[in-house]
Order: C-alpha cells, then structure tokens, then sequence
C-alpha cells in the first residue's frame, strides 16, 4: 500500500475492518490496541444526540487513548464483573463506504450489527454505524478516530456497554 | 402468598441488632401493581430540571409513574406538567420527546391544544350539543407539581403535603448541590444516558449509595484511579474506604451518603487525571466558592463527595461529578433507569469538559463502574429467586454501633427499607 490516500480501495478498508471486528470479537485487546494511533479517540455518543460533541454532551462513553489503554487493562482483568465471563460477539460489517479522503487519511462510514451473547437469556443486538478516520501507516492503517453510533432510541434493553462495541 | 395475605416485609430488632428484609420484596410480581399505588401515587417523584425547558412553547415528554407527560414551559414561561393525553378518546398528543411547540396537535382527530393546554380546535365542533364547551376540555394537569431550587416533581395524591416537608433533611443536600453555582443557576447537560437492568427497582436505591460494595466490585475502576496517580490512603481504623466517610438518615426515607473526598471534585478539588493544565482554574473555582460562601461552607461543597437518595427513586451523586438519576420500575424484575449530568449554568467550556470525562469514567452504561453495578444487580435479582427457600437478606451492617454510622454501613439502607414497608403497610398518611 502507498502512502497516498487516492489510491486505497474500498476493499482494503474492508479487509481493515474484518481484521479489527475479528480482534474485537475474540477478545485479542492488545492487538487491537496495536491498530490504534497514539492521539486514538473512541467514543459512543448518548442515543437521544448522535451528533453531539463529547466537549459539551454527555456521552456513553467518550475515550482518549489514556482512557483506552485503561478500558482495555479492566476488561483484560477478571475484575471487570460485567465482562467476566466474557461476552460472545459476533459482528457483521456492510456498507462500507470512503467518504473523503485527504493526503494520508481516509473518513470511512459502515454499517454494523452487533450480536451479544451473555448468558442464555441475554441475546442483545447492537445496530448502527461507524464512522472512522483511518491514518494510512506503512502497508496498512491506524485509528485515529472511531465513532460508533446506535440507532435505538436509547440503550434500553441493550443495558450496558461494557465491552469494547 | 397472595396480596391479601399480611406480610412482614422487614425484620427490625434493635435488642438483637439485627435488619432483615424479606426477599420477597424484591421478587414478587404483585407487589409491582401495589407499590404504583402505595407509593409512586403518593410520593413526590422527580419529573425534571428546569434547565431542560428554558423558552416559551419548551417541552420534555417524560414517563413517569407510568404516565405519559408533557414538561413544559407554557406561554408565560411558566413550568407545567400536563398529562400528555388527548382529552376526546385518549391519544398520546405529543409524540417528539423534547422540542418548542406552537401547539400541541393530537394526530388522530386533530384536536389542538394551546402551550397553555387550552384545546383551541375540535374539526367538526358543530356535532356537539350545547353541553360540550372547549373549556371543559384542556390538557389534563398533573394534580402538584413543585419544584425546589430548579429540581422539578410531581404527585399524583390530592392529599400532597407541600415539596419542601417532604423533602425533609434531604433540602440540606440539595442545596450544597445548587450552591456550586455562582448564580444558584444549575444546568442539565446535553445527552441523557438511558438503560434497562433486569432487577427489582430497590436493589438500585441500595446501590446508590451503598459504598460496602466499592472495594470488591469497582476494584478495577479504583485501580485506574490508582493507575492515574490518584492518592488512595490506607483506610483508617474501622475502615474500608481511603477516606472516612458516613450515612445519614435524613428523614422521610431521605438519606445519603457524606464522605471525605479522595476521587477529585469539578467543583473544586484537582486529582492528577484532571491534568496539570486544570490546576488553576480548579484553583479559581475554589477561591470563587471561597469568596461568595466563606472557607467553611466552600470547603463542605468541596472537600465532601455524597451520594443522596431521595425516597422513593431519585439519586444525586455528587462527587467527581453530579448525577442525576431517576428509575421506575417496569415489572418486579425490571427497571428503567435516566440519568443526566449537571453542572453550575456558567461553566467554562474547560471545566464542563473535565466534568463530563470525569462522570464517564465512573458512571454510566459505559464508564468503568456502573457496568459492574448493573452486573452486581442483576446478580442479586437472579440469585433472589430461592427466596422462598433462602428467605431473608441481611441489612444490620452497622447495628452495633452507637452514634456514627458509616457509609460502609447499612443505616442509610435500612432508612429507605423502613419507609417502604411503612408505605406498603398502610402505616403513612
């Protein structure tokens, strides 16, 4: 892969993604953080404003890397109780779309479903989209943003999110 | 047991120093119906802030005790509930959950109400008879509404005693809230985090302010603390906590928390994950509070973190940021909870920023803490269902003591226990 973000294809973003959800949903967190760029935001804006800004809006969650690594050291633990055992996902990603691009980074758009196993009852469907902006690193990319949106009305039934959605 | 059977919901022994409740409190289907009419009926339950409304023609719709309501600002810029039902055959009015309306226009028949809930149009009015008068047929209105310093409530019962003599002792804390404010005007933030848990409504009052729990269940959220070069001194004889702490009960039902911060405060006490950056405007904060309040009350606002629970289902926790949080029960086992960040109305950009990272951390679906919480309820509602062979839960954490109760201790629950089952009993008026 070049340095130039005129020629990225739509299929090695999609590739990226598949990587990144296939880490997500084995729980391999150190190689996920791997993906991440050192300045890396992660955040999950409240339902009722999916278009605010985490400044002035109260988020689900609205992580800097510091929060990041922190995030990833709990669920690493067996302390993180909402996470132990761990939750089983699955994650289905389509619609993936390259929605600008400048000299070395891609906005990238796609669509996801989340399904959460925790125990038996527990079947949660997360649904909506991603939006990320993709930093082109060598032969391959780095998160420098990756904003996940839920289309429900409010988390509700969904509970917490206390994996990494 | 069947809901004519009389129950003994609590066991309160002084001589033996012992509180137990009946689990099936937390279980039983038929107490859902009942305790909608023993105690949502009849208490002063949280609608909302006034920050959240601020122009004529502002509303909020809300479920609360069930019903559908309107909050809202009318054409005088005055605060009202209305009962978001059309008065001809019943429809839901208003559909948006928040906005600034001209009128409020029931779809169905399209009958239109004023913002004063006034009906203004009725398609057809020549089919009624002389009987029918538009003025008979306004919004309906919750039967009180009242609201102390912004914090706005309803009740449902004609025989309402007056907001400020229900909230009793719980007043004291509200105001080292408000008080924050240099204008004694507080601000509900942007975005509202709302979520299920599987449990039983009360099991979220006694974790509200139950700080029993911190060490064995927000380990890892204590860690990060720890992690960010947060002080966490070795808890002192008697202890648990890196700092000493108590409950209060604060009449009522009403009770909280009060405790020696150690975890920073907005307003205004710094911790290193506020960043060297944040020192001297915390620094200002603090003089601001010092100048307007003197040294004593500043330093009880700053150096105090408490988490209040106002009977039966508000919390404000106020320590490394203010939450508000209301939940209603859905079913015995289910809830829904809303919660809101709050912060004094002329924050700079800066320190609202530190706010909202500050309550994400620990709270919310997606903080380091509450997830845990939910987790830990949901635990205890699953493991509740032996209750009729495991038949009581033990609340006497505490009972031995005379004066001082801590807030690892269990007065502060069995104070919101005791309300409860004298309302359930019948035994308030």
């Amino acid at each position: 892969m070049s340095g130039d973000a005129a020629s990225i294809t739509r299929s090695q973003v999609e590739d990226f993604l598949y990587s990144e959800a296939a880490l997500l949903d084995e729980w391999r967190m150190d190689e996920w953080l791997q993906l991440l760029t050192d300045d890396a935001r992660y955040e999950v804006p409240p339902n009722n404003v999916p278009g605010g800004s985490a400044s002035d809006t109260l988020f689900t969650i609205a992580d800097d890397m510091a929060r990041i690594r922190a995030r990833v050291k709990r669920l690493n633990s067996d302390r993180a109780h909402a996470e132990f055992p761990h939750s089983r996902t699955r994650r289905m990603i389509s619609n993936v779309r390259i929605t600008n691009r400048a000299a070395d980074t891609l906005s990238v758009s796609a669509n996801f479903i989340c399904h959460r196993f925790r125990r038996a009852e527990r079947i949660r469907q997360y649904v909506g989209a991603m939006n990320y902006t993709l930093v082109i690193d060598g032969d391959g990319f780095k998160i420098a943003r990756r904003v996940v949106l839920i289309d429900a009305h409010e988390l509700g039934s969904l509970g917490s999110v206390s994996f990494i959605l | 047991m069947s809901q004519t059977e009389p129950q003994t919901y609590i066991i309160d022994n002084e001589t033996d120093q012992t509180f137990k409740l009946n689990r099936s409190a937390l279980v039983e289907p038929t107490l859902f119906e009942l305790e909608q009419r023993r105690i949502f009926d009849v208490c002063w339950i949280y609608l909302g802030h006034e920050s959240e409304i601020t122009e004529p023609g502002d509303f909020k719709t809300r479920n609360v005790c069930g019903r559908p309501i309107i909050f809202a600002r009318d054409s005088a810029g005055d605060l009202r509930a209305f009962l978001n039902s059309c008065r001809h055959r019943g429809t839901v009015v208003c559909r948006l959950s928040q906005g600034n309306a001209d009128s409020y226009s029931c779809f169905y028949h399209g009958w239109v109400y004023d913002r004063d809930g006034a009906l203004k149009t009725v398609p057809g009015a020549e089919s009624y008879g002389p009987a029918f008068d538009k003025a008979d047929f306004g919004l309906g209105e919750v039967p009180n509404f009242a609201s102390y310093r912004g914090f706005c409530f309803v009740n449902f019962s004609a025989g309402a005693e007056p907001l400020e003599d229900y909230l009793a002792g719980a007043t004291e804390y509200i105001d080292l809230v408000v008080d924050q404010s240099p204008s004694g005007k507080m601000q509900v933030v942007e975005g509202t985090q709302e979520y299920d848990i599987a449990a039983n409504w009360k099991l979220l009052v006694e974790n509200s302010f139950d700080d029993y729990h911190l060490l064995s269940t927000h380990s890892t959220w204590l860690g990060y603390l720890k992690d960010a070069g947060v002080e966490m001194k070795p808890p002192e004889k008697g202890h648990l906590l890196p700092s000493h702490g108590i409950c209060r009960n604060l009449g009522n039902g009403h009770a909280t928390t009060d405790n020696v911060n150690f975890r920073g405060r907005p307003v205004a006490r710094w911790i290193p994950i506020y960043g060297e950056d944040a020192k001297q405007e915390i620094d200002e904060i603090r003089a601001e509070l010092v100048t307007r309040l003197g040294e004593s009350r500043a330093t009880r606002i700053a150096d105090t973190n408490r988490n209040l629970v106002i009977f039966p289902n508000l919390v404000l926790n106020d320590g490394s940021s203010i939450t508000i949080r209301t939940f209603h029960p859905l079913s015995a086992g289910r809830m829904q909870v809303t919660a809101w960040a709050l912060g004094p109305a002329e924050e700079s950009p800066s320190a609202l920023a530190r706010r909202l990272d500050s309550f994400l951390t620990f709270y919310g679906p997606g903080g380091f803490a509450t997830p845990d919480d939910v987790e830990a309820l949901e635990m205890v509602q699953a493991g509740l269902q032996s209750w009729r062979e495991v038949t009581w839960s033990d609340l006497s954490r505490g009972m031995n003591k005379d004066g001082e109760q801590l807030n690892t201790d269990e007065l502060h629950l069995r104070t919101f226990w005791r309300r409860w089952s004298q309302y359930m009993e019948g035994a308030t008026s």
